[in-house]
């Protein structure tokens, strides 16, 4: 099986999956095909199911009932080891007894490969990874992301039918993550492996993922395309979940006279004007991001206060008051069950 | 400021008296039995003798011409070693299981155990000498490095539990993700990971078979003696003998405490070892 990986594809299907913790069901019957080379995301707030989900697939939680299939096989009782998956874990895990040389070489040892195989191997990830001066370092002396990506290096030479990341990115600062963020998506893109990655950050599935599973207490409740769900949000958590700032969400007068429940409109899809605006109201807090300014526009009359993304050089003090214009072809509609309605 | 630096004296100067006063008091029945054996059984007894004497060898030599001290030394060596490499041999998987797959019951077979050292060791006395008479294991080496493991087995399971607890489940997870099978995970990371915590285990281990004495005392007679039984002979009644037991306590006790005094460095370090995040 091994010798043969390399031509194999890495699709992965899962068939009416559940998962029990004792009596309490945490993901009840899940379907979802992962395509060859696909970077797919499970997105969800935290105890959503995301990281369980991914643990399944990877073979360190069982499966309560259902079929996990790799490659047309089923895997569901094949131990980890034997799944041909790479994972990196949000604590990096590497074995800290081991120097970083040590820790890429690792799964190579544990498969069984020559030792000439294994340098050149670990030499040629080192330096895809910017780690050949740390080598014989102890992940003890390394920083965050430098132990991140001897984590993803440990992966990466294993030349794996599928990627796994938990959460990869979580113990790292904000500026390192968006370095991290590229990195991977570029792994991706020169690999083309198939990529499963967990997270509770929208803005990463949105750069990062071919396909984006939304998913809330174990249920996915949608599938698609990041654009795919930021503009055809399919029902009210999606369209709250996808999207920074949040979507506008209204209840009340102003969503009946649109015919539904609740009205969602973008940030972005609001625009500041002089007269004649839909919605009046004044100028509560704004944040000015450099390139994009936030405005939280209070008294408007409607359910909730309204965020508008506007361009950086917008000049409004706290109180104007101001008339707000939403492009009303870019509304979302949804039903009294929260439901996208069209 | 006065209160400051009366505070201070007592951490410059105090503690540390104090820190020797006790020490030397702990040290002092082993500093005296040391003293004893090397008087003759006349002097040991004799006030005027307690420091200055005319320190001479004979006891040790007459422990080791007459008492054949090396059969029941070897003993004790083969005992500790063989009942120490058992106990880890079978604590070490099963405090694996039990911090990383621990289950429901894992709790209860924890307590379980350390339950069984509760037990009075008198309580079980005859029916061990009945049981290892009837099988014909009486006074044999076997039959001592199994119960010297088994009663040792609970606390080796405890301590190397505890190391285990402190590894984080993700390098054992890591571990199965690059392909390691049970046994390698043992191998390749638990050991090498716990390897301070295993040494301080095992240390302990051999210490305490190294000293067990109910149990050798009473199952063995001559060919699974340990240096126990060797003291227990020279216990005489009349206690007219101070010099004889004292040396041939000093010889029983003194191998233990020059491999602790060796393996101090690896103690200390299997107290602070701390796995990366």
């Amino acid at each position: 099986m091994r010798s043969n990986r390399k031509v194999e594809m890495g699709q992965i299907v899962l068939k009416n999956v559940t998962k029990s913790f004792e009596n309490l069901e945490v993901i009840p019957p899940l379907n979802l095909t992962i395509d060859d080379g696909e970077f797919a995301e499970f997105v969800g707030q935290s105890g959503c199911g995301n990281s369980t989900l991914l643990r399944m697939i990877a073979g360190l939680e069982e499966v309560t009932s259902g079929e996990i299939e790799i490659n047309g096989e089923e895997v569901s009782e094949v131990p980890p080891s034997k799944r041909g998956l790479a994972m990196v874990f949000q604590s990096y895990a590497l074995y800290p007894h081991m120097s970083v040389r040590k820790n890429i070489a690792f799964p190579l040892r544990m498969e069984g490969i020559g030792q000439s195989e294994i340098d050149t191997k670990v030499e040629g990830a080192a330096k895809s990874l910017n780690l050949t001066d740390y080598l014989d370092r102890k992940p003890a002396a390394l920083s965050g992301g430098q132990r991140q990506r001897v984590a993803i290096g440990r992966a990466i030479v294993r030349n794996p039918t599928a990627f796994l990341f938990d959460e990869p990115l979580s113990n790292l600062d904000a500026a390192l993550r968006v370095g991290m963020r590229l990195e991977i998506s570029e792994m991706h893109k020169r690999m083309k492996t198939t990529m499963i990655y967990v997270t509770h950050d929208q803005v990463e599935a949105m750069t990062m993922a071919d396909k984006i599973i939304v998913l809330q207490s174990g249920v996915i409740e949608q599938v698609g395309s990041p654009l795919e769900l930021y503009n055809m949000p399919k029902n009210l958590f999606v369209a709250g979940f996808i999207g920074s700032p949040k979507m506008n969400l209204f209840t009340g007068k102003e969503a009946e006279k649109q015919g539904a429940k609740t009205l969602g409109i973008r940030p972005e899809h609001i625009d500041i004007v002089f007269s004649g605006g839909l919605w009046k109201g004044k100028v509560g807090v704004t944040e000015h991001l450099g390139s994009d300014t936030f405005i939280h526009v209070h008294e408007t009359g409607l359910s909730k206060v309204v965020t508008v993304r506007a361009s950086g050089e917008v000049n409004l003090n706290y109180g104007d008051e101001i008339s707000l214009k939403p492009r009303s072809d870019l509304f979302h509609k949804f039903d009294t069950k929260g439901i996208r309605l069209e | 400021m006065a209160i400051v630096s009366k505070s201070s004296n007592f951490i410059k100067y105090g503690r540390p008296t104090l820190a020797w006063l006790i020490g030397l008091l702990f040290f002092f029945p082993i500093f005296w039995m040391v003293l004893t054996s090397f008087k003759t059984d006349a002097d040991a007894v004799k006030p005027e003798y307690l420091i200055w004497f005319n320190p001479t060898l004979d006891n040790y030599l007459n422990m080791t011409e007459n008492y054949d001290y090396w059969r029941f030394a070897k003993n004790s060596v083969i005992t500790a070693v063989f009942a120490t490499t058992f106990t880890l041999f079978v604590s070490i998987p099963s405090a694996y299981a039990m911090a990383f797959y621990p289950s429901r019951s894992t709790k209860n077979i924890l307590m379980w155990m350390l339950s069984t050292k509760m037990l009075p060791a008198a309580a079980v006395l005859y029916p061990m000498i009945y049981l290892s008479k009837g099988l014909g294991l009486y006074d044999t080496k076997i039959l001592i490095v199994t119960v010297v493991s088994l009663i040792n087995l609970p606390i080796a399971i405890w301590m190397l539990f505890t190391y285990f607890k402190e590894i984080p489940i993700d390098i054992i997870e890591a571990g199965k993700m690059d392909g390691v099978d049970t046994f390698g995970e043992i191998k390749e990371i638990l050991i090498p990971l716990a390897w301070g915590g295993i040494a301080s285990t095992a240390l302990l281990i051999f210490i305490f078979c190294w000293n067990e004495a109910y149990w050798t005392v009473r199952l063995t007679t001559i060919d699974a003696a340990t240096l126990s039984k060797l003291i227990e002979g020279n216990r005489a009644p009349e206690g007219l003998f101070f010099g004889r037991l004292s040396a041939v306590s000093t010889a029983a006790v003194g191998p233990i405490v020059v491999l602790g005094w060796f393996c101090q460095k690896q103690l200390v370090k299997g107290l602070t070892f701390g796995a990366v995040k």
